[in-house]
């Protein structure tokens, strides 16, 4: 299958700091040594993408060679921490900005949708915005007339459509901005986080219609969000950048597994500075497979190993216990075990206890785990705040459609029935 | 691997110099109707006065001048009633100021769009030149009113009307100086903010330095060379002479303005067609 975009070692060159009066003295002064030295001191060598010593450090690359190619019907999803070059990625896609280096082929029209209602007027109705914001994205004005009652029953501002959208209430506003994008008939669409907006059911008729537009039509989509939950369901490549640089591209799930396990690494383990008898000397969560993350999806076991030291005497009485705290400080449930269940380690007084969170419990949040070596309302041997992290990650459990929502700390596999 | 792939858009750094994709701004056509459907429904809708705004700024202006110019200090007007003789002037300067100042604002006051979605970045100032003929031929409608009204007072007034094609041609050229201008100062001023500022002072002394409030023919010989360098002059003196017959009327002048035109403009266009590209970076 040929590539309908590909993209050659694009990089974007940033300048930081204020743009001002400083500026036109360095670009006379620029262009004074430009006549007299025949080159640019801001130059850049285009064939390694590389920038000679005399750029100054207030300079910094945004995207950094970045290759890559789709074919018809791909639904990429690029993902990324803030400030990884997503956006000015789609940016340059849509031309709103050039590359600094490198070229990008296409076939066909590009449609950006960076933003919904660009162009919005609040003084024109409803309709004569369904023109206006058709024709900035490039529609033609037959084109509009002939798709106008599909945009506006897709929008379900039926009745409002002669009333100015000052009067709109922010929904009504922003389906009518997506109903005109989703009716762009462009062979490749960029849409930048836009299902952040917009009340549930129109979420979600947002990304069934992405769904439609890629499968149906065989159109090709870019999609950038923080929502990883959404990339799992729409697309079928993903993209994964960081401080500019392209770090995977591929299948979906592999892409996102590279990302979730490059967030969040703060506290994967925990090693005690100290070397004494009674105290907690290590903790780490893993995985099923024993390897160390602290990232975790909402069907996967956590294993946290746990290794202290403790002296004969408090073995009958002591226990060891975990606390687990949320986000938003809240004690999500503790457990704990007698220190005498454990088999004594050959090492002297040495013990290695692993304590599993079961899977399918703890929904998508960030958690801390606190862990007490004590006697039970009698003595703390020691005390580890918040020893480790770790975060369960939303890919589509159960609650995703309620993401943004406080809905709990717990999944509780509650039986309903007919009665 | 095919070598023979037919790509639909390449995107570059930079574009070559001489590409101007003039052709893709008539793709736009329909945006840029609808712009100006925006603009003139918007001016409408905003003021209870709606377009009336547009009568009652140069009447005041008109009636002042008459007033100062005229009355207290005095100066000629070629023999014409001052009210006529001020508004000719003021009717086509007011068109030329709103499209260079529309033009010239391109960039800064369209970075919100500008960062969202491409289109021809031309559409805008192309746009502001049609929606401001509104204004114009409001304020061209009052000036024909006094017109009549003085052809009726006073029987020194004589109309060409053989010369009256030309008119229209005037209005285009006064657009081409005005957005050749304008794009110029706005590929500029999004670079170095502090030049708006200076085109603000300019402005005022290109007003002093045409003939609007005061004939050319009253200019003493030694400054008429320098007057005679503004290509608006010419324009607004030709104006003048079709509708009462006064002010000075020569082909050779309205060449100068038409060349001048045509090479800002070109000038624009290039210096614009490389600002539009990057200009996202530094605003």
């Amino acid at each position: 299958m040929n590539p309908i975009i590909k993209l050659e070692n694009i990089s974007k060159l940033y300048r930081l700091g204020s743009v001002g009066t400083n500026t036109f003295k360095e670009d006379i002064h620029n262009f004074y040594s430009k006549l007299i030295h025949k080159t640019n001191p801001v130059n850049i060598n285009k064939n390694s993408g590389l920038i000679m010593d005399s750029i100054k450090s207030n300079h910094i690359w945004s995207l950094k060679d970045i290759n890559f190619e789709l074919n018809q019907g791909d639904v990429l999803g690029i993902i990324g921490k803030n400030g990884a070059g997503k956006s000015t990625l789609l940016k340059i896609l849509s031309r709103v900005t050039a590359p600094t280096t490198g070229k990008i082929k296409v076939k066909g029209r590009i449609a950006s949708l960076l933003e919904v209602g660009t162009g919005f007027h609040p003084e024109l109705t409803g309709k004569e915005n369904i023109y206006l914001n058709g024709a900035i994205l490039g529609m033609k004005k037959n084109e509009i007339t002939r798709k106008l009652d599909e945009i506006i029953s897709f929008s379900g501002v039926e009745k409002f459509i002669n009333t100015p959208v000052k009067r709109y209430s922010s929904g009504m506003y922003v389906r009518l901005a997506f109903a005109v994008a989703a009716h762009l008939e462009s062979e490749i669409l960029i849409v930048d986080e836009i299902l952040s907006v917009g009340d549930l059911d129109f979420q979600n008729k947002c990304i069934g219609k992405m769904g439609d537009i890629s499968k149906t039509d065989g159109r090709t989509i870019l999609y950038v969000s923080h929502n990883i939950a959404s990339v799992n369901l729409l697309c079928n490549k993903g993209l994964f950048l960081n401080k500019g640089e392209l770090i995977i591209e591929g299948k979906t799930k592999i892409v996102i597994d590279a990302y979730l396990s490059s967030v969040n690494n703060s506290r994967k383990s925990y090693n005690s500075e100290e070397n004494k008898i009674n105290q907690i000397n290590t903790a780490s969560v893993l995985n099923i497979q024993n390897i160390l993350t602290n990232v975790f999806y909402f069907n996967e076991e956590i294993h946290l190993n746990i290794n202290f030291s403790l002296e004969e005497i408090y073995v009958n009485t002591s226990c060891i216990g975990i606390r687990v705290v949320d986000q938003k400080e809240r004690v999500v449930f503790s457990s704990n075990s007698l220190v005498s269940n454990f088999i004594y380690n050959n090492t002297k007084n040495n013990y290695s206890v692993k304590c599993i969170i079961p899977n399918d419990v703890l929904v998508p949040n960030n958690y801390r785990i606190t862990i007490a070596l004590h006697i039970p309302n009698k003595e703390i041997i020691d005390l580890v705040e918040d020893a480790v992290n770790f975060t369960i990650e939303e890919t589509g459990s159960l609650f995703h459609m309620y993401n943004g929502n406080d809905y709990g700390c717990v999944f509780v596999g509650c039986k309903w029935l007919n009665s | 691997m095919k070598n023979n792939e037919t790509w639909s858009m390449i995107i570059t750094p930079k574009n070559k110099w001489y590409k101007l994709n003039l052709k893709e701004i008539w793709d736009y056509k329909d945006l840029i109707l609808i712009f100006v459907k925006r603009d003139i429904i918007s001016i409408y809708k905003q003021t209870i006065l709606g377009p009336v705004w547009f009568l009652l700024g140069p009447l005041f202006t008109v009636f002042t001048y008459t007033f100062l110019f005229s009355g207290v200090a005095k100066l000629s007007t070629d023999g014409l009633p001052g009210p006529l003789f001020y508004l000719g002037g003021t009717t086509l300067w007011n068109y030329f100021q709103a499209c260079f100042n529309g033009a010239s604002n391109t960039f800064i006051s369209n970075s919100p769009i500008f960062g969202k979605v491409y289109f021809p970045r031309l559409v805008m100032p192309i746009s502001l030149l049609i929606s401001n003929l509104l204004k114009l031929s409001l304020q061209f409608i009052t000036y024909l009113v006094f017109l009549i009204y003085y052809y009726q007072k006073t029987n020194n007034l004589k109309f060409h009307f053989e010369l009256l094609y030309l008119v229209p041609f005037i209005i285009l050229i006064l657009a081409i100086i005005a957005m050749g201008l304008g794009i110029i100062v706005s590929s500029l001023t999004s670079k170095y903010r502090d030049l708006t500022m200076l085109i603000g002072v300019g402005m005022t002394l290109l007003m002093f330095a045409t003939p609007i409030m005061y004939p050319i023919n009253a200019v003493p010989d030694i400054y008429k060379s320098y007057l005679h360098l503004n290509p608006i002059s010419p324009l607004i003196e030709a104006f003048r002479y079709i509708f009462t017959g006064t002010g000075l009327f020569n082909w050779s002048q309205i060449l100068y303005s038409v060349l001048f035109g045509f090479i800002v403009l070109i000038l624009g266009i290039f210096i614009f067609n490389k600002t539009e590209r990057t200009f996202m970076d530094t605003i």
